[in-house]
């Protein structure tokens, strides 16, 4: 099942794709001028030693971003199917 | 066909721009700064099949926004001096990213060359791009390279003489942005063509793209035609309500992702991939370098290892250039007569001049280890991981290297501090950092601190350095969020950042990048620190003594000398004629051979018949014995003629004071000791703090003036602990305060200067006040609370 949810949720190496950004101004610019624009798959693959900033896989290179930056940038990914009811 | 051509060299940060630069203008390169601002502008030329190739190197950038110093610079450069064409500097394994920058140099129009870099890195990777169907698709030339081993820069060169002369012009390549923002650009581009007021450096299509996208700088100079402005704006807000509306998004966002949607198309026909190792070597490099837990104890381990490397290797080279301005200056003396000019060349300007050179070996070896951290890319890995901390602070993960450079780890300098600073992009956090490096405690505090902590806190040494050193970084990162929060409030930038693949440094690279700072460093002491180590010699030495008190002392030398003369135990010693002054010149030759243990100039001293006394004086003086035993009639004339040295030296030494006390940092310090007073600061302490201005090691050689204890050098400090001790002014507590006073007071001036280049005049000066007031603030804090608890007087 796929679902969309922010950046900042994602869990560390947990891939997904762009669905949306939502920032606006000097940091809507730079989110995007650094590729993160939609349909672009993502991977996180990790967080600095205080949680923040986040490290996450773009195209082929690694981008730093903090996670009130993350907040702004939706991504699809898979998620389990919630068991069937039965 | 133009003899000389004018290209301009550019590409996104990491993607080898400075490795192409260096290769194709090797060392002929000019350094200075684009007009009005701190960035950087590198030039240099090259001759090629008999053509001058200026290159110009542009700020590197991942776009050309008006968002950035950076590239408003860059393209301010492209329309008003028309370069006949730019390369850009593409990194082949990060292709998509990379194209971004060059489609927009397409947008613009001007003739442009891709230089596709580091093919190799991309191979390595799996990733094969196909140059001559990326050429095709983008209707720009391609040339594939590897800039580190210097493939690929003839064909370069070959290709930038060809597309030149083919003199292709200024043709704005047409993208679609979707049909609202096309119609929008259509319409404003036909009205800036009809209009006779807007200036032709700028195409009217980009212009109007611009204008779509909100660019600030070209809205800006709609206003130079009122009613068409007006026009072109209502038109942009009715397309970004449009957007806003139907797609949830701005224009500017818009734009963006349709330049990314044509490179796509284009990078899915050229890239070739085989199967994407997930892991690569900087992957795995990262995995521990970055790990939660072992990434800042390794981190912690690099700073100390690099703080070792620095000061254990600069330790011989600086020795070496103390020694060599010792020499200097005794060579000076030797042929300079006695007097104001001697005083002035030797004490003002090599002293001053030279005590800024000798910190030269230690700051090159500092940039050389900071040159590694940045060209292997581990540098980005510290902001990234001390960003967290920073922020709170109001400043920005890469401040942590301005702070480390200026002593963070104790021992360091401001100055290559100031110039590191330059890694930040928002000029907030930029300034707020300059104003804070100067807590850091840098090489020249050292040595103050050794000496009061010797005199106050013996037995302690660890614990206060340790100390001290927790304190800097207190004061530093609290000052930060200070200012941050009250004269440079405003928003944090975002942390946006790339991660750039681990590279092996080339040697090439590191010995430029040393060497650009190294020099700036130098230059200075040249001009700057010239002036105003004569400066503050004038001072420290007039108006001088009254003639009054010169002939008291001189009147006191002369009944030493008479009672010496007349001592029975030495009369039959002195010489005829020249007297007493051959006597003590033979002493100086004689301390100095035995110092040396210079054999043959002592057998030579020793063919005077007044050696034997000077021997035996020597003897008395320093304990050393040089062979022969005194008998003990020589004994005591040895002894009358130590005494007459001590009497002489201590005359001096008392001169010194006096003449020090009466000049007009003297008597500036008496005064200020109206505000010093409860610091527990009197007139000696406070002209020592004003010679710490010149550079803060000077602040040993003026106490121990002040203290009359002669010249004394900065390694020397031994005598001025012990005399501190004694003196009934200071005790533990005004120690304290003056350490901490020393830490944060007024920059010396050389950092001075280098905030001031790095900012403006202004920043320079409320760096100064700020500092005073930082100092003044705490140190009176530290005083009065340590005296309501009675400390240090017990």
């Amino acid at each position: 099942m796929k679902k969309i949810i922010k950046m900042r949720e994602m869990a560390d190496n947990q891939e997904g794709i762009i669905a949306g950004v939502s920032a606006r101004g000097e940091m809507g610019r730079r989110i995007r001028e650094m590729g993160l624009v939609p349909h672009t798959p993502i991977q996180i693959r990790g967080r600095a030693p205080l949680k923040d900033p986040v490290a996450v896989r773009v195209r082929d290179f690694i981008l730093t971003l903090r996670n009130n930056e993350a907040d702004h940038i939706q991504v699809e990914v898979e998620v389990p199917d919630p068991p069937a009811r039965g | 066909m133009k003899r000389k051509l004018t290209i301009a060299l550019s590409g996104n940060p990491n993607a080898g721009k400075t490795t192409v630069f260096n290769a194709i203008t090797g060392s002929r390169q000019h350094i200075a700064n684009y007009p009005g601002v701190t960035v950087e502008k590198k030039f240099g030329t090259v001759r090629h099949r008999g053509r001058e190739i200026e290159v110009v190197d542009l700020p590197g950038t991942y776009s050309l926004t008006a968002y950035s110093l950076e590239e408003i610079v860059a393209r301010e450069f492209l329309v008003n001096e028309k370069p006949d064409l730019v390369v850009d500097i593409v990194d082949a394994s990060n292709l998509d990213r990379n194209l971004y920058l060059a489609v927009q140099f397409m947008e613009l129009g001007i003739p442009l060359i891709i230089a596709l870099n580091m093919v190799d890195v991309a191979e390595s990777r799996g990733i094969r791009v196909d140059a001559a169907e990326l050429e095709r698709l983008l209707g720009v030339p391609v040339v594939p390279m590897v800039a580190r081993s210097k493939q690929g820069i003839e064909a370069l060169l070959d290709k930038i003489l060809e597309t030149a002369d083919n003199n292709p012009g200024w043709r704005p390549a047409v993208l679609s942005y979707g049909m609202d923002i096309d119609q929008g650009i259509a319409r404003i581009e036909e009205i800036i063509e009809q209009s006779e007021v807007y200036d032709r450096k700028y195409p009217a299509r980009w212009r109007a793209l611009k204008c779509i996208e909100g660019d600030r700088q070209i809205l800006d100079l709609l206003k130079k035609d009122p009613e068409r402005g007006e026009r072109i704006r209502s038109i942009c807000a009715h397309t970004s309500k449009h957007i806003i509306d139907t797609l949830q998004d701005d224009p500017e966002g818009l734009v963006a992702d349709h330049r990314y949607g044509y490179i796509a198309g284009i990078t899915k026909k050229v890239v070739k991939r085989k199967i994407e190792s997930r892991l690569n070597q900087s992957d795995k490099i990262d995995q521990v370098l970055t790990n939660r837990i072992l990434g800042p104890v390794i981190m912690l381990v690099i700073l100390y290892l690099i703080y070792l490397f620095t000061f254990t290797v600069s330790e011989g080279p600086v020795g070496w250039l103390e020694i060599a301005f010792a020499r200097l200056k005794e060579a000076v003396a030797a042929i300079l007569p006695e007097g104001p000019i001697q005083s002035l060349v030797v004490s003002g300007i090599i002293d001053g001049v030279g005590g800024v050179l000798g910190f030269v070996p230690l700051i090159m070896f500092m940039f050389f280890a900071i040159a590694i951290m940045e060209d292997s890319g581990y540098m980005a890995r510290v902001a990234y991981m001390l960003d967290r901390i920073l922020r709170w602070f109001g400043l920005h993960g890469n401040s942590v290297i301005a702070l480390i450079v200026s002593g963070g780890i104790s021992g360091g300098c401001a100055v290559p501090g100031c110039m590191a600073t330059r890694t930040l992009r928002n000029p907030k956090e930029r300034i707020a950092t300059l104003l804070v490096v100067p807590f850091m405690n840098c090489g020249a505090k050292l040595p103050v601190y050794a000496v009061l902590i010797a005199a106050f806190f013996s037995g302690d040494k660890p614990r206060m350095m340790f100390l001290l050193t927790l304190l800097s970084w207190g004061f530093a990162l609290f000052a930060a969020k200070a200012i941050r929060s009250t004269v440079l409030r405003g928003p944090k930038t975002p942390f946006v950042m790339e991660l750039p693949p681990y590279r092996m440094p080339t040697l090439r690279g590191l010995v430029i990048h040393t060497w650009e700072r190294t020099w700036q460093y130098i230059k200075k002491a040249g001009t700057v620190i010239l002036g105003i180590s004569i400066l503050l010699w004038a001072m420290m030495s007039y108006p001088g003594l009254s003639e009054e008190k010169a002939r008291q002392f001189q009147e006191s030398r002369n009944a030493a000398m008479q009672d010496l003369l007349e001592n029975p135990h030495i009369k039959g010693w002195i010489p005829e004629g020249e007297g007493i002054m051959e006597l003590s010149g033979l002493y100086e030759s004689f301390s100095r051979a035995a110092k040396e243990k210079d054999q043959r100039a002592l057998a030579r001293l020793r063919r005077s018949p007044l050696t034997a006394l000077v021997e035996a004086a020597y003897f008395l003086e320093t304990g050393h014995s040089t062979g022969r035993v005194p008998d003990p009639d020589l004994l005591r004339a040895a002894g009358s003629l130590v005494r007459f040295r001590e009497e002489m030296r201590r005359l001096d030494a008392l001169e010194q004071q006096a003449a020090l006390q009466g000049s007009i940092a003297g008597r500036i310090g008496r005064k200020m000791e109206a505000v010093t007073g409860i610091l527990g600061f009197d007139y000696r302490i406070n002209v020592a703090l004003i010679g710490g201005f010149a550079a803060k090691e000077v602040v040993i050689s003026t106490l121990g003036t002040a203290y009359s204890l002669g010249e004394i050098g900065a390694a020397e400090g031994g005598s001025l602990s012990k005399r501190l001790r004694e003196d009934p002014e200071w005790n533990p507590l005004v120690a304290f305060t003056f350490l901490v006073f020393i830490m944060l007071y007024v920059p010396c001036f050389v950092t001075v200067v280098s905030i001031r280049k790095e900012s403006s005049w202004r920043w320079a000066c409320f760096s100064i006040a700020f500092n005073l007031v930082a100092a003044y603030t705490v140190a009176l804090l530290v005083y009065q609370v340590g005296r309501l608890l009675s400390l240090g007087t017990g």
